[in-house]
């Protein structure tokens, strides 16, 4: 293989893996508040289709990108209602979310399938992107995937060093002792669903906008799915999880590479390698019982009555 | 001395109620309840489990708000809204159940109470660093929770509400979890507390610790303040019956047995523990005779689950030595089989474990005694079972409308006689249980305590691991105690003495030999002489 193969292939292992990156880094914020969102796909596919919307009829990318943000959001404020306000159960609410926000992008994105925009372009940093190898994989990406990077180390250090970090972990393990030292239980939890919605909404309109510049229906194949068990096999740590995205995204590649210089493999098993690869190494990753406990929000999943 | 405290502030109290009310479905949980407490005063607020301690003094620390009467805060009336405003005014609670989150350091749970006052964590560290010196009580503000032991994760509590301005200290319990000399500790610091003005409310029901601590105590039973007094000149036995109410009989002595041979002896014990937060098992060495109760003492979280769950079967051990009932090696064995070579388990946790909450006492009765021809070909003999609910009920006076009630509906002493019962009607070789009157009243302790006793004198073998090292005192034989994982020798209990046994709990001692046949004989020999 020659340099300019594998510069490319690490351009595109950070691309893929970019959308993942993102709405697993807000289910990561969500999960260690103790709730179990599982509607990141119908929230993916809600930013995805409002995005693509939005920018076709205005022409700016910009206004598609916060309405996407937006549109998750407001999905995620519709769980949290159900899930927080009324206590319901979250893994049923979640499930929920995702049925009703696969058929909702569905419906309203009937009538754009298949029209083509002008998608975010790439922006190449003078003189940084001419290193060889990692130049064009970290210098010569789009805004979305510099904002990414941005985003890891936000939540990387929310966790390590800040208050509020500090306030969502300790509501996550036991919301009945955060709750006696007054800390705002509920608050928190619904700016954590608040902050996944958003982060969701974001990476489903990168699909839409940057990654493949049309609205295709369920075109979020699975990816939300795959953010859930990224979040459980990362151990709940950041600097995980931006790993195992990528990693997903070069196995990603790899299949297409492969494809391409037409080995007798069956694509199907092709495709299914990125998702059967990221879930193995994670495992093998977090198969440390005694490490792994600590990073696991205790109460995750279930529901908080503050008066009981 | 205590009257010239409360005289100091010449008729202003720190904190007064006045005929604090508060109703719950079913239950009135305080009726007209006064209390006062000066500053400087060491305040005892004795009373069983139930009697509406804790609701008492969560209205106080505003968690719930009373449906009549008044708080007045030095000397003005205030209405407590939540937890953060009762802190603002300088009220700090130790929670019986530490409200502490495993997973973050000292410094990390202080600064999560004290809110935007945190500031700076490094300068809180060394600011907790100096209180903790100040009273006594040094701790590492870097370590994580999870690596402390239980009395120094009452220190963090404790000094969580040191480290703002502190008024009146609400401690909840506190010493059920320490070791005697812990207590010692925890004492000198709230005494020096008090000398600086601290007003310290020390809920309890351990009449000797109030009397040696505390100015001025208020008795609650049902609900009901039923007497104030000065601990240190009221008799013990006059606030016991303050509390217990004149018709409850409460357990003096029991003789003491020695025991045959020896049924269940465990050699060279070790086991990690599955759970990253627990103790392992390190070369425990021990033995139960027929006809005597072994006591072992210990904090919690030193090993006892985990020893616990070896005995029972919960967890299989690596090699099927270890553990040996009447000479036959067990350790590969589950649950079932072992039930089947005579052994009854009265596990920790009543609700969860001991009973099914949602199933009712029927039902419960199955859970483990399958074994007593309950069954019929797989099929559950309906007449029978419930027959045998009835006998438990009836043998140990479970106070329930009906055997159909769901286990949860019963009250902690009644479904412990419950669970004591039907696992002592199943005619045990060899009774394993773990706090057996954890949470309960002292008039159901008693049932408790003579029914074991009686189990005894019908030739079972008893192993009894509990905190409270008053109980295992009273009704243990023989006494030792665990400790990281490890476990003291043991000693006949009318050769040893509190503190010996509080340091054995601290880990001072020589890890017991695998001696335990020679031993038991040696021990026979003694008692004969004695």
């Amino acid at each position: 293989m020659d340099i300019d193969l594998i510069t490319n292939i690490l351009y595109a292992m950070v691309r893929t893996g970019t959308p993942l990156l993102i709405v697993a880094l807000g289910e990561l914020v969500c999960e260690r508040s103790g709730v179990l969102n599982l509607g990141q796909e119908g929230m993916m596919l809600m930013g995805a289709v409002v995005g693509f919307i939005v920018t076709l009829t205005t022409g700016s990318l910009m206004l598609g990108f916060i309405l996407a943000i937006v549109a998750g959001m407001l999905m995620s404020m519709l769980f949290a209602a159900i899930a927080l306000g009324l206590n319901a159960n979250q893994v049923a609410t979640g499930l929920a979310l995702t049925i009703f926000g696969t058929g909702l992008s569905a419906f309203i994105g009937a009538g754009y399938v298949g029209v083509p925009i002008t998608g975010l372009e790439p922006i190449a940093i003078p003189y940084l992107s001419d290193i060889p190898l990692i130049g064009k994989m970290l210098f010569a990406q789009d805004l979305v995937v510099y904002l990414s990077f941005g985003l890891f180390g936000l939540v990387y250090w929310f966790f390590k060093s800040s208050r509020l970090g500090l306030t969502v972990k300790a509501v996550g393990e036991n919301p009945h002792a955060a709750n006696s030292l007054g800390l705002p239980v509920m608050r928190t939890r619904y700016l954590a669903v608040a902050f996944g919605g958003g982060m969701a909404g974001l990476a489903g309109g990168y699909l839409s906008l940057a990654y493949t510049p049309l609205w295709a229906e369920n075109m979020v194949a699975g990816r939300g799915w795959i953010a859930l068990a990224l979040v459980v096999f990362a151990t709940w740590r950041a600097d995980r999880i931006i790993f195992g995205a990528y990693l997903f995204g070069l196995a990603s590649i790899l299949n297409l590479v492969v494809q391409g210089l037409g080995y007798p493999v069956s694509p199907n098993l092709l495709a299914m390698m990125p998702y059967a690869a990221t879930v193995l190494v994670l495992v093998m990753i977090s198969s440390n019982v005694m490490k792994s406990k600590m990073y696991t929000p205790m109460w995750l999943g279930k529901p908080f009555h503050p008066h009981s | 001395m205590n009257r010239q405290v409360s005289a100091t502030l010449s008729g202003q109290m720190r904190l007064q109620l006045k005929g604090i009310t508060k109703q719950y479905p079913g239950c009135l949980a305080n009726d007209k309840v006064d209390l006062e407490i000066a500053a400087g005063e060491i305040h005892a607020l004795l009373g069983e489990n139930g009697a509406g301690k804790s609701t008492l003094m969560k209205m106080i620390y505003g968690v719930t708000k009373p449906d009549a009467g008044e708080i007045l805060w030095q000397g003005a009336a205030i209405d407590i809204k939540n937890p953060s405003m009762a802190r603002k005014m300088g009220i700090g609670m130790v929670f019986q159940h530490f409200s502490l989150f495993e997973t973050l350091t000292v410094t990390e749970n202080i600064a999560l109470a004290l809110g935007d006052e945190a500031g700076d964590l490094q300068l809180l560290a060394k600011r907790i660093s100096t209180v903790s010196k100040q009273y006594g009580m040094e701790l590492n503000p870097d370590r994580h929770i999870h690596s402390l032991s239980v009395g120094e994760r009452q220190r963090v509590e404790i000094v969580r509400c040191l480290v703002q301005d502190i008024k009146l200290l609400i401690l909840d319990e506190p010493t059920s979890v320490l070791t005697p000399q812990e207590v010692e500790i925890l004492f000198v610091t709230l005494r020096q507390l008090a000398a600086d003005g601290c007003s310290i409310l020390f809920i309890s029901h351990k009449l000797k610790e109030v009397q040696a601590l505390c100015h001025n105590a208020t008795i609650l039973r049902g609900g009901k303040v039923t007497g104030d007094c000065i601990p240190a000149e009221a008799g013990a036995t006059k606030m016991a019956q303050l509390m217990v109410g004149a018709d409850t009989p409460i357990s003096s002595d029991y003789p003491k047995a020695t025991g045959g041979e020896v049924f269940l002896a465990v050699e060279n014990l070790s086991k990690s523990s599955e759970d990253p937060f627990g103790t392992s098992l390190k070369k425990v060495n021990f033995s139960v005779r027929r006809g005597e109760i072994l006591g072992i003492a210990g904090v919690a979280g030193n090993g006892q689950e985990e020893l616990l769950a070896a005995l029972s079967g919960e967890h299989l051990l690596d090699s099927s030595d270890p553990v040996k009932f009447a000479g036959r090696a067990i350790g590969l064995l589950g649950p079932r089989e072992r039930r089947q070579l005579g052994l009854a388990f009265v596990p920790e946790e009543r609700l969860g474990r001991g009973a099914v909450p949602e199933m009712s006492l029927v039902e419960n009765t199955l859970l483990t005694g399958f074994l007593q021809g309950l069954l019929n070909f797989g099929f559950i003999n309906q007449g029978k079972t419930e027959q045998f609910s009835q006998k438990i009920i009836d043998d140990y006076k479970v106070k329930t409308p009906s055997n159909r009630t769901a286990a949860q509906s019963l009250s902690g002493g009644n479904l412990q006689k419950f669970i004591i019962g039907r696992e002592i009607l199943q005619n045990p070789q060899l009774l394993v249980a773990a706090h057996p009157t954890w949470g309960v009243d002292i008039g159901a302790a008693t049932a408790i305590h003579k029914a074991l006793i009686e189990l005894r004198d019908k030739g079972a073998a008893i192993l009894v691991v509990s905190e409270d090292i008053d109980e295992l005192f009273l009704i243990s034989d023989r006494l030792c105690a665990i400790c990281d994982g490890e476990l003291s020798p043991s000693k006949a209990t009318q050769e040893t003495s509190i503190e010996e046994v509080g340091r054995w709990m601290t880990g001072v001692f020589e890890p017991s030999e695998p001696t335990a046949p020679q031993h038991a004989d040696s021990m026979l020999n003694t008692s004969t002489i004695n």
